[in-house]
């Protein structure tokens, strides 16, 4: 049996006096795509900050495909195999497109700090960033400014930046806010072609995209998982009715 | 805005995604080869004494420029102290080379500026490994406080910076290759030249490396850097210390050219003159510290001829650039690239003779400001040498009220008529704009 993806034991974080995290744990074996929902405020991004490295925990473990991840700076995380988006765009705004992916998949092909390589003579660098551009169908728009470009463009290219250095393990933070409908189907489409052979965390509001692509759905409420299980179930848990279906409903 | 334009500029067109052939290399090579040949060819062009040694500043200062806007302009971080490392560079190459000419080792001037460049890397090594841990306001400070540090100490340690009068050398009295004594100002430009153009290959080279790509990455976002895997630290730490070698360089090629070094160089003002040239020449792409080191010598040397004032104009310089051109005069010409892309050679003719006719009043200000300032300068300072000074060639008595009336009218009225050019440079800008934009290739 091969260790979980991720695997979180009784976390908690504080800010100052107040618990944002209140011992969560959760397994999300390798290959799956988990969704968190809850509603406003229960934690859900500070939980990702947890996991990716912005934050560190209060007390408790975060283990990344068995190894202790706990507390490492989130480049050091990134290496292990984790990549995150983020809810507000966070890209590299007054670099262009293909220079956003470029950037992204320097590391993971090996070229950390080099100085002494010129970047244009890296093929593989070439490839794959045109391949990721190909995937998040933002290729002809390769020579824009990302900063200019349309919201919902920016958010793929959230996306692309993210499954760019090839990591096993994505986490996706409300990938479709702020979009159509029409978008936030294309927004699907696109997280289940690339989450492809991964595994996937993400947050989300849009109960049609969980539903949609989820393997397995966990409630946190109020800094704590109320409960994880398939989306079949989720729908029919009172507890979960009563805390977060049910208000929005 | 150049950023992008550069940043832009990389992107390969789909066709182009084989390697790069003999083509691609030529074109690499075709703007160093040509600024090669001007580097050789400019001392026949300005033959005089004072201008060789302009030249040999502006090789100078061109280095130390660039090396400063690998910090500002490519990572982001605003130095107020990168002339350490250009002084140090400085002082430790003319101990160098009064250790060789002592101990008659053969090591000829030419490599001189190696040692410089090796002391910039080891002291940007080590303050770098200090400041460069925070960005932002903390790294300025930071940068601030290392500059005093060590200008402070210059007065101190009188046995390595020389006190009041510096550490000085003779060049010529090191081993000489090829017949070279290096006595002539001439061959001190040669020798400044080719390592300026070495160095500026070098660093237009890093900007387009993996580490040169994630400086601007890290200048963008450092956090979102961090989530691809970059340590931002280590980007800036890099940078600070590749800084400080090219900023060695130019220092050690300071103490060749003048023979001598003072604590003055490592101090604010050399710091805050780097600055200036990066500024005021454009930070946000390759070409603009270059134009600004050309710019900054030829004023500092020119205008310090013609006024003691000359710094207050220099401030102004600066501080009208910041106000009305952040983007530096490389900002200022790239803003019409897209003229030139669309092959608008016409609206462009005519968008020139626009800004000659609005240039015109825009002197005349200009010239009543200056006599404004000349008269209040000398009246307020050097009222005991009389009150006749000489403006433009022109004596001028600044105690008569006819002057003061003569410079409120220049003022006023090329303000006035410069004012009315405003709204036609406007106008010529946009149809300018437009006429390329009819011909179908500005976007």
């Amino acid at each position: 049996m091969t260790a979980p993806a991720i695997e979180l034991v009784d976390l908690h974080k504080n800010f100052g006096a107040t618990q944002i995290i209140r011992g969560v744990s959760l397994s999300v074996p390798a290959g799956q795509r988990h969704a968190i929902i809850g509603p406003n405020g229960a934690g859900k991004s500070t939980l990702f900050n947890l996991i990716s490295g912005r934050f560190t925990p209060t007390s408790g473990t975060v283990r990344l495909n068995g190894e202790d991840v706990t507390g490492l700076p989130p480049h050091v995380i990134n290496r292990r195999g984790l990549s995150r988006s983020f809810q507000v765009t966070n890209i590299f705004p007054r670099l262009s497109v293909w220079e956003n992916i470029r950037c992204a998949v320097l590391w993971s092909l090996g070229y950390k700090y080099a100085f002494w390589r010129g970047i244009e003579a890296l093929p593989d660098v070439r490839a794959r960033t045109e391949a990721i551009l190909e995937s998040i169908e933002l290729i002809n728009r390769r020579r824009v400014q990302a900063g200019v470009l349309a919201y919902a463009e920016q958010r793929a290219l959230e996306i692309g930046i993210t499954i760019a250095g090839g990591a096993g393990i994505i986490l996706l933070d409300e990938p479709s806010a702020g979009m159509s409908v029409a978008e936030a189907a294309r927004a699907v489409a696109l997280i289940r072609k690339v989450s492809e052979g991964r595994t996937l965390i993400m947050i989300e509001h849009d109960m049609g995209v969980v539903f949609d692509l989820a393997d397995r759905i966990s409630v946190l409420v109020y800094g704590q998982i109320i409960a994880s299980d398939i989306p079949a179930r989720i729908k029919q848990d009172r507890a979960v009715q009563t805390a977060y279906l049910g208000t929005a409903a | 805005m150049s950023d992008v334009a550069s940043g832009v500029a990389n992107v390969p067109a789909r066709e182009a995604l084989s390697q790069p052939g003999a083509a691609a290399v030529v074109r690499l090579a075709a703007p160093w080869l040509a600024l090669a040949v001007a580097f050789a060819i400019l001392p026949a062009i300005f033959t005089s004494g004072s201008a060789l040694t302009m030249l040999s500043l502006m090789g100078i200062m061109i280095v130390f420029a660039l090396s400063y806007n690998m910090l500002l302009g490519e990572t982001g971080l605003l130095s107020f102290g990168h002339a350490v490392y250009y002084g140090l560079g400085g002082f430790l190459a003319v101990h160098a080379m009064n250790t060789i000419i002592h101990d008659r080792l053969p090591i000829p001037l030419p490599l001189i500026p190696l040692v410089g460049g090796f002391s910039g890397l080891l002291f940007g090594i080590i303050f770098g490994s200090v400041s460069t841990r925070r960005a932002g306001t903390a790294f300025a400070m930071i940068s601030l406080g290392l500059g005093e540090l060590v200008a402070s100490s210059s007065l101190i340690l009188r046995g390595f910076f020389g006190g009041e009068e510096g550490v000085s050398t003779n060049r010529t009295k090191l081993l000489h290759v090829f017949g070279l004594n290096f006595g002539p100002q001439i061959q001190v430009y040669y020798l400044i030249a080719g390592w300026c153009l070495l160095c500026m290959i070098a660093m237009y080279a890093l900007t387009r490396t993996p580490f040169g790509r994630m400086c601007n990455a890290v200048r963008e976002n450092p956090e979102r850097a961090q989530f691809v895997g970059y340590n931002p630290r280590m980007v800036r730490f890099i940078a600070f210390s590749l800084a400080g070698l090219f900023a060695g360089i130019a220092g050690a090629l300071a103490a060749v050219n003048f023979e001598l070094v003072n604590s003055s160089e490592v101090g604010a003002g050399q710091s805050g003159l780097v600055l200036l040239a990066a500024y005021i020449g454009g930070i946000g792409s390759f070409i603009g510290p270059v134009i600004g080191a050309v710019l900054v010598t030829w004023l500092e040397v020119m205008l310090s001829d013609v006024t003691d004032v000359w710094q207050l104009y220099f401030g102004l310089l600066f501080i009208g650039m910041v106000m009305f051109a952040p983007n530096g005069i490389a900002g200022l010409i790239m803003m019409h690239a897209p003229l030139w892309q669309a092959r608008a050679y016409r609206p462009m003719l005519r968008l020139a003779l626009v800004y000659l006719v609005a240039l015109a009043p825009a002197l005349v200000l200009l010239a009543g400001l200056i006599l404004f300032t000349e008269m209040t300068y000398h009246l307020s300072v050097k009222a005991t040498e009389g009150t006749t000074i000489s403006v433009f060639h022109i004596a001028v008595d600044a105690a008569s009220a006819k002057s003061w009336a003569a410079a409120a009218i220049l003022i006023a009225g090329g303000f006035w008529l410069f004012r009315m050019t405003w709204p036609v440079v406007g106008a010529a800008w946009h149809e300018a704009f437009a006429q390329a934009r009819g011909a179908g290739s500005v976007k």
